[in-house]
């Protein structure tokens, strides 16, 4: 088996996840400047309710092909993460809308650390399988292998960026939400309501985000109430990576977190001799955001000068 | 001619500090009122409370016979009032065509947004050679334009203008000054604040003079102009 197509393909599996999820932090950030820490927990909560809906649909004897019963479970889960960040922001962010930066912040892992844990009273603190109920067909090119379910996630995440980017460029609302990442006092003048393009940027992150969350467990086949740290944190790094604020940046940032990770993973075991084996790979994510930080603290597609107004 | 605007004594504060003092302001359909002072007399101020961007500490503002007071910062435009902002407020990263088409934001008529992006190239040719570029990449004259052209598409019942000759080469001024003649011409009403008060005055067809948030002088432009007060302080003369 070839380990560096192999290890490429899981990488852009991956990578287009956290691109998916990065694209939440960024364009939360690129409106108001906030770090939207409960983002990952929006991320668990799409996969968890996917799963629960599965189950349940399962349970009741409901007769359906596997990816329709998904499907429905997307259906279920996409609203409610939605919901969710719609209220976070209000609940949470706007009232502090003209606090220190510091304020959100702090807020924002306070409203992580509740969800997780209201997620674990709900499914409590065990893994949850995902439901085998996908076609697991295998196909082999060049030595390596790639799943249906891998060939769909990377298929869907290319059509949701697309679909975003065609939003953010070519729409009246994508106008409206890029001016007001830029001038938000004039964007009021011209008619924007802010409130209702900070509102609308939180429930298209979530519900990427939400997409994001059943891709991540179905590719590792589980998911978990505490699974959104990890996964929200990476791509958090994949943005800043990027080039926090930057849709581009997102995209880029998440897809090459995701093939570094996976390819360091990949020969980890080779480079230290088997000391660190291929469980370490979370080292990559932050190794990468340390280097980023130090040596390109605007990430790769950021803007080095501040923006005047 | 009716009133299409009236301030009575309005009072705005920031904290502590007191930005407007109390003013009268009257602005009729169809004309071009100048408002000039030093920096600091609390223009911007009275420009920004007219736009609901800051709230007054107390007085009345009257609107094409309704009162302001009650409306969301967002909803002003509806009303037919548009500002081009103090340092032309222009969102560097969209382009020209997407700065006009923000102007448009609340209007939903495709095809009268058409007419007007083509009777605001035809006034700004500059602007429809560069259409497609990003406004931050235009000159500062430019800007202005893209500013004034985005305020158009707004369909202004009144036009505020904050020192739209701010930082521009003399030559630059002319240009923009000749374009807010065009405009008022067409028949657009229009609040003018400038620092460059004798240009102001001699386009305007009425002045008010602003010192420390008071009202000290109001009157014809031309009375202005031929006053000996404001000509010392002013006018340089
Ligand atoms: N955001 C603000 N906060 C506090 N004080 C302000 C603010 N904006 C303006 N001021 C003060 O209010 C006064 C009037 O300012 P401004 O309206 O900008 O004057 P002008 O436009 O005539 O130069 C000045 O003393 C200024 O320092
Ligand atoms: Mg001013």
């Amino acid at each position: 088996m070839d380990i560096f197509l192999q290890q490429l393909i899981n990488g852009l599996v991956v990578g287009s996840i956290y691109a998916l999820i990065a694209l939440g932090y960024t364009m939360v950030y690129g409106i108001m400047q906030l770090i939207n820490f409960a983002h990952g927990e929006i991320v668990m909560i799409g996969a968890m309710v996917t799963i629960t809906c599965i189950n349940l649909l399962v349970g009741a004897g409901v007769q359906l092909p596997g990816p329709a019963l998904l499907l429905v479970g997307l259906m279920m889960a996409i609203p409610v993460s939605m919901f969710l960040g719609y209220s976070i922001e209000k609940i949470a962010y706007q009232p502090l809308r003209k606090a220190p930066r510091l304020a959100p912040l702090i807020t924002a892992i306070g409203v992580s650390i509740v969800l997780q844990q209201a997620a674990m009273l709900i499914w409590g603190r065990n893994y949850r399988p995902f439901p085998q109920i996908l076609p697991s067909e295998v196909h082999i090119i060049g030595g390596a292998a790639i799943t249906d379910l891998q060939i769909a996630i990377i298929a869907l995440a290319l059509l949701l960026m697309g679909g975003l980017f065609f939003m953010i460029e070519k729409t009246k609302l994508g106008r409206a939400m890029r001016a007001t990442s830029q001038n938000p006092e004039v964007a009021k003048l011209m008619g924007v309501n802010v409130n209702t393009i900070v509102s609308m940027t939180f429930v298209i992150g979530s519900a990427l985000g939400a997409m994001a969350g059943v891709m991540v467990a179905a590719n590792y086949d589980q998911a978990h109430a505490y699974m959104g740290f990890m996964i929200g944190l990476k791509a958090f790094t994949a943005a800043v990576l990027g080039g926090i604020g930057n849709i581009g940046g997102a995209v880029l940032g998440g897809i090459l977190l995701g093939v570094i990770e996976s390819l360091g993973s990949g020969y980890l075991g080779d480079l230290t001799g088997g000391v660190l084996g291929s469980h370490y790979k979370d080292i990559f994510a932050f190794v990468v955001l340390i280097i980023v930080l130090v040596f390109r603290p605007s990430g790769l597609l950021g803007e080095r000068v501040a923006e005047r107004a | 001619m009716s009133t299409l605007l009236e301030v009575k004594d309005l009072k705005v504060a920031y904290g502590g500090i007191h930005a407007v003092k109390g003013i009268d302001l009257e602005v009729k359909q169809g004309e071009l009122v100048a408002l000039i002072g030093a920096n600091g007399a609390g223009k911007t101020t009275t420009l920004k409370t007219l736009m609901g961007m800051v709230k007054p500490a107390g007085g009345e503002i009257v609107f094409d016979g309704k009162s302001t007071t009650k409306l969301a910062a967002h909803d002003y435009v509806k009303q037919g009032l548009v500002m081009v902002p103090e340092g032309r407020g222009i969102f560097s990263r969209l382009t020209v065509e997407e700065n006009l088409l923000m102007g448009a934001y609340s209007r939903n008529d495709k095809a009268d947004i058409l007419h007007d992006m083509e009777r605001v190239y035809h006034l700004f040719p500059r602007l429809k050679e560069r259409y497609k570029q990003l406004a931050g990449t235009l000159s500062g004259g430019e800007q202005q334009m893209v500013a004034i052209g985005r305020a158009m598409l707004s369909r202004p019942k009144l036009l505020l203008l904050d020192e739209p000759s701010m930082g521009l080469a003399p030559i630059i001024v002319q240009k923009i000054f000749e374009i807010i003649k065009m405009i008022a011409a067409e028949g657009v009403t229009m609040l003018l604040v400038e620092q460059n008060a004798k240009l102001a005055l001699q386009t305007a067809d009425r002045g008010y003079v602003m010192e420390s948030g008071k009202v000290t002088f109001s009157d014809k432009a031309s009375a202005l102009l031929a006053n000996e007060k404001v000509q010392q302080a002013y006018l340089g003369e």
